[in-house]
């Protein structure tokens, strides 16, 4: 027993020292709560924190959790007594229902450098990035991919597609929102229709993207910029999105200041970095999404020019239906 | 000191759930008339159940041929073998199934080769039980050889004498030996099984298999219905409650008769037909068992090691895990033996064991969103996050120590009880000279088996995830969630490595020498 104790508390000296060396340092820290992916060491976190920490005369503090829903449930649970001064990482599906906590403040910067598909009104978020959802196959197993959302759902394709619950998933809930903006009351009957299709519905994308690569369907829900990845990083080209006439589902991404902020000045000054080409130039190719604004040397040429027509339900619409719409959902595909 | 331990844990749950209702008025009406809750109710009470029955019932025959086997080689590394499922974060589990049985696996390729190609099979109630007997199956056949291995050797003698058979060794010894684990694992791994989710929502195909906890998740996450999610986690208390409940009686560990203690040939073990049986089944388990397993070694070793080992990050997730794995094996292990040493005419053994498996019963998820609600009202700061997933982990730990610990924790206290009274033998003296020395054994494996499970849990640290405290399974999630399978792959296989070390340094430390 002597011997676990003493290495248990050798550890905690170990995790402890370098805790006590930063706040020795005595600068100003901001914190800023972003979901997992966002601080891994493949994410654009550790170039982030290095550039601003650069020019700000300060340290970031970066907390990382589950994904953007799991952000926003942490911040209700935490309320006015969050130390967090920023959030990164809500997307336009979770807008609405962030603003109506009461927990973010304007962030009253000037946002005419962005460069979105859509126009941006929202006087409490700021985008960094955004990218569509798509189908994502492998061209070495689906000779005949489908041309169109209508052909995916009724064409006669027998290839097995794996997708994300949208429970659990943000590209989940983003199909289910493609496909309710395109067949409106008809999505019921369209999700039943193409339920024999689907091989598995995942709990998140890394598990339907695992199961994609390890070969068990050609077919998989991820984004356009997928194949990008695969290009640029492993040379490997026989991955492909479609871009399908109907349009394609976009997710814009944003930041926001908090109203009970500790650091507010320091807050929105790491807004207007964000659209910087210091942190929009480390986005391509660590996020893999499109830029919300310019960056110094243009996209890599591997990602795959805009769909010709971008669908967005409305934050506030989606906030109202959201529930009846996966209960929908869960009723067509549980029969 | 019971008391006091089964009043902190009534206390924790209480007071997460009473946290979760206060955070919004409840409307309970949405959910007696929700018909996807009433299905998912339904499904995840079947599954569960069938899931506790085949791990069990398939556990039986094994732990049978480990007991009556007991020299042969790889026996030892077939046992640690049997500790590796557990250990596993779903999603590596999910993948090495996936390896096998999936649509390109190797068992649909060897079909093919051999011109018999197989059907899909994988995704629905078939996947869900490949994988929850893969996860249970070996825990339950190590718990039921402990209690075997517990059958005094007089029994072994006397059944020696008469000549009996294999069947009336079951019948007349072993069962009766057995009910009590048989009774008290099936409950454990029904538990398990109800809060399954990753498992159940990926291998089941949608959302038809779904458990509870997707719903939970749902209530927690999306519709940021806390009290939603404090009802439905009180549902599945109440179906849990009602299983051990059931198997109360049951769980009351047998009597034992004092016997001398030294083990005694079995009569049941020469036997040409006895021998072809015990081997056909311990070969089975093993290529069940050992074949996923082997599937995250392969991946592993064909990834990108010298990347991922080479990295800093790597070794500080190392470092977090064992400080917290450590921290939790610590918490359970000692609240259990206050629950199970401390005497008090308040709380009959079975109470005590109905308290201690409470944690199991309650979803994992309303737990952590709970006690960090009750932490925040309690003041505690914010940053807390490594401490709560200790003491979460080490909450979810107690139920499987008290398992391992407490039937060899009655036969102690029924052996040298009376002794121990009569020569005025009692606490600190008694715990060094009595306790320790005969408890020794499970109280390794059960802090091995909590200290491999804290290290390869994920369910905590991803709600209260804070700055640079990635654990393994967390970095393989921002691997995968990066493109990355390679690397998730040889993070996978360097975390079931670990996770087996952990598991042998600690059985041995704690357990003492094998041949002890």
């Amino acid at each position: 027993m002597n011997k676990i104790l003493a290495r248990f508390l050798f550890c905690l000296a170990l995790i402890g020292a370098p805790v006590a060396a930063v706040s020795a340092a005595d600068l100003p820290v901001l914190t800023v709560y972003t979901y997992n992916s966002f601080v891994s060491d493949w994410g654009p976190g550790p170039q982030v924190k290095k550039a601003f920490e650069a020019e700000c005369g300060c340290k970031i503090d970066f907390v990382g959790v589950e994904d953007g829903v799991v952000l926003l449930s942490r911040l209700r649970l935490e309320g006015a007594s969050s130390k967090a001064d920023v959030v990164l990482g809500l997307d336009t599906n979770l807008t609405a229902e962030a603003a109506a906590t009461g927990l973010f403040a304007p962030h009253g910067l000037d946002v005419t450098a962005l460069k979105l598909p859509i126009e941006w009104k929202d006087q409490d978020f700021v985008p960094y990035d955004f990218g569509y959802f798509a189908f994502v196959w492998d061209t070495t197993r689906l000779k005949n991919p489908p041309k169109s959302l209508a052909d995916l759902v009724g064409g006669g394709g027998t290839e097995k597609i794996l997708i994300e619950d949208p429970r659990s998933s943000t590209p989940g809930l983003g199909l289910l929102l493609w496909i309710k903006q395109v067949y409106g009351d008809r999505a019921a009957e369209v999700w039943r229709q193409l339920r024999p299709r689907i091989l598995t519905v995942s709990k998140s994308w890394d598990e339907a993207y695992g199961l994609f690569l390890k070969g068990e369907a050609p077919m998989v829900l991820s984004y356009t910029t997928s194949p990008a990845y695969h290009i640029i990083a492993e040379k490997k080209t026989q991955y492909a999105a479609d871009n399908f006439p109907e349009g394609h589902y976009l997710q814009v991404e944003v930041a926001g200041v908090l109203a009970h902020a500790p650091h507010p000045e320091l807050a929105r000054k790491f807004l207007t970095f964000m659209l910087s080409t210091k942190f929009q130039d480390v986005i391509p190719e660590t996020n893999w999404m499109y830029p919300a604004a310019a960056t110094s040397s243009g996209l890599p040429s591997a990602f795959p020019p805009l769909p010709a027509k971008s669908l967005i339900i409305p934050s506030e619409e989606v906030a109202k239906n959201r529930k009846a719409w996966i209960d929908e959902w869960l009723a067509a595909m549980s029969q | 000191m019971p008391l006091a331990v089964a009043l902190l844990l009534l206390f924790v749950i209480g007071g997460s759930l009473a946290v979760l209702f206060g955070t919004a008025p409840l409307d309970l009406g949405a959910i007696a008339g929700d018909s996807y809750l009433r299905h998912v109710l339904l499904f995840t009470t079947i599954q569960a159940l069938l899931s506790a029955l085949l791990s069990v019932g398939l556990a039986l025959p094994v732990a049978r041929a480990l007991a009556r086997r007991t020299h042969f080689p790889g026996r030892t590394l077939l046992l640690r073998l049997f500790g590796l499922p557990m250990v596993m974060p779903a999603i590596v589990a999910v993948f090495a199934i996936v390896t096998l049985y999936g649509e390109s696996g190797w068992l649909h390729r060897l079909a093919a080769g051999a011109g018999l190609p197989l059907g899909s099979f994988l995704y629905g109630l078939g996947g869900i039980l490949i994988a929850h007997v893969f996860f249970n199956m070996p825990f339950a056949a190590r718990t039921l050889l402990a209690g075997l291995e517990s059958v005094p050797g007089e029994s072994w003698r006397l059944a020696s004498q008469l000549g009996m058979r294999s069947a009336q060794v079951f019948r007349l010894i072993e069962f009766p030996a057995l009910r009590a684990s048989l009774a008290s694992t099936a409950g454990l791994v029904f538990m398990l099984c109800f809060a399954s989710f990753a498992v159940t929502l990926t291998l089941g195909g949608g959302p038809r298999w779904a458990s509870l906890e997707a719903a939970i998740y749902e209530a927690l996450r999306f519709d940021f219905d806390p009290p939603r999610a404090a009802v439905l986690a009180l549902l599945q208390l109440a179906i849990s409650g009602c299983l051990l409940l059931a198997l109360y009686r049951l769980m009351a560990p047998a009597p034992v008769s004092p016997g001398i203690g030294r083990p005694q040939p079995r009569p049941d073990v020469a036997g040409r037909g006895g021998m072809i049986w015990d081997a056909g089944v311990l070969i089975l388990a093993a290529l069940y068992v050992g074949l996923p397993v082997l599937a995250v070694v392969i991946a592993g070793l064909a990834g990108s090691l010298g990347l991922v080992l080479g990295a800093w990050s790597t070794w500080h997730a190392v470092l977090v895990g064992i400080a917290v794995s450590t921290a939790a094996t610590l918490l359970a292990v000692a609240g259990a033996l206050m629950l199970i040493l401390g005497r008090s005419r308040l709380l009959p053994r079975g109470l005590v064991a109905f308290i201690g498996s409470l944690p199991l019963a309650f979803s994992p998820l309303a737990l952590g969103a709970g006690l960090f609600v009750l932490l925040l009202r309690l003041g505690a700061p914010l940053d807390l996050g490594l401490g709560l997933v200790a003491v979460i982990n080490g909450f979810m730990g107690l139920p499987f120590v008290l398992r391992v610990v407490a039937p060899a924790a009655a036969e102690a206290a029924s052996r040298h009880d009376r002794l121990a009274a009569s020569l005025g033998i009692a606490g600190w003296s008694r715990w060094r000279l009595i306790d320790w020395p005969l408890l020794r054994r499970p109280i390794g494996l059960a802090s091995a088996l909590v200290a491999a499970l804290s290290f390869g849990d994920l369910g905590a640290i991803s709600l209260f995830g804070t700055s640079n405290t990635a654990t393994l399974p967390l970095l393989i999630y921002q691997q995968l969630g990066a493109y990355r399978l390679d690397a998730a792959a040889v993070t996978a296989l360097l975390l079931v490595a670990l996770a087996l070390a952990v598991f042998v340094v600690i059985e041995r430390i704690v357990g003492g020498p094998a041949d002890a």
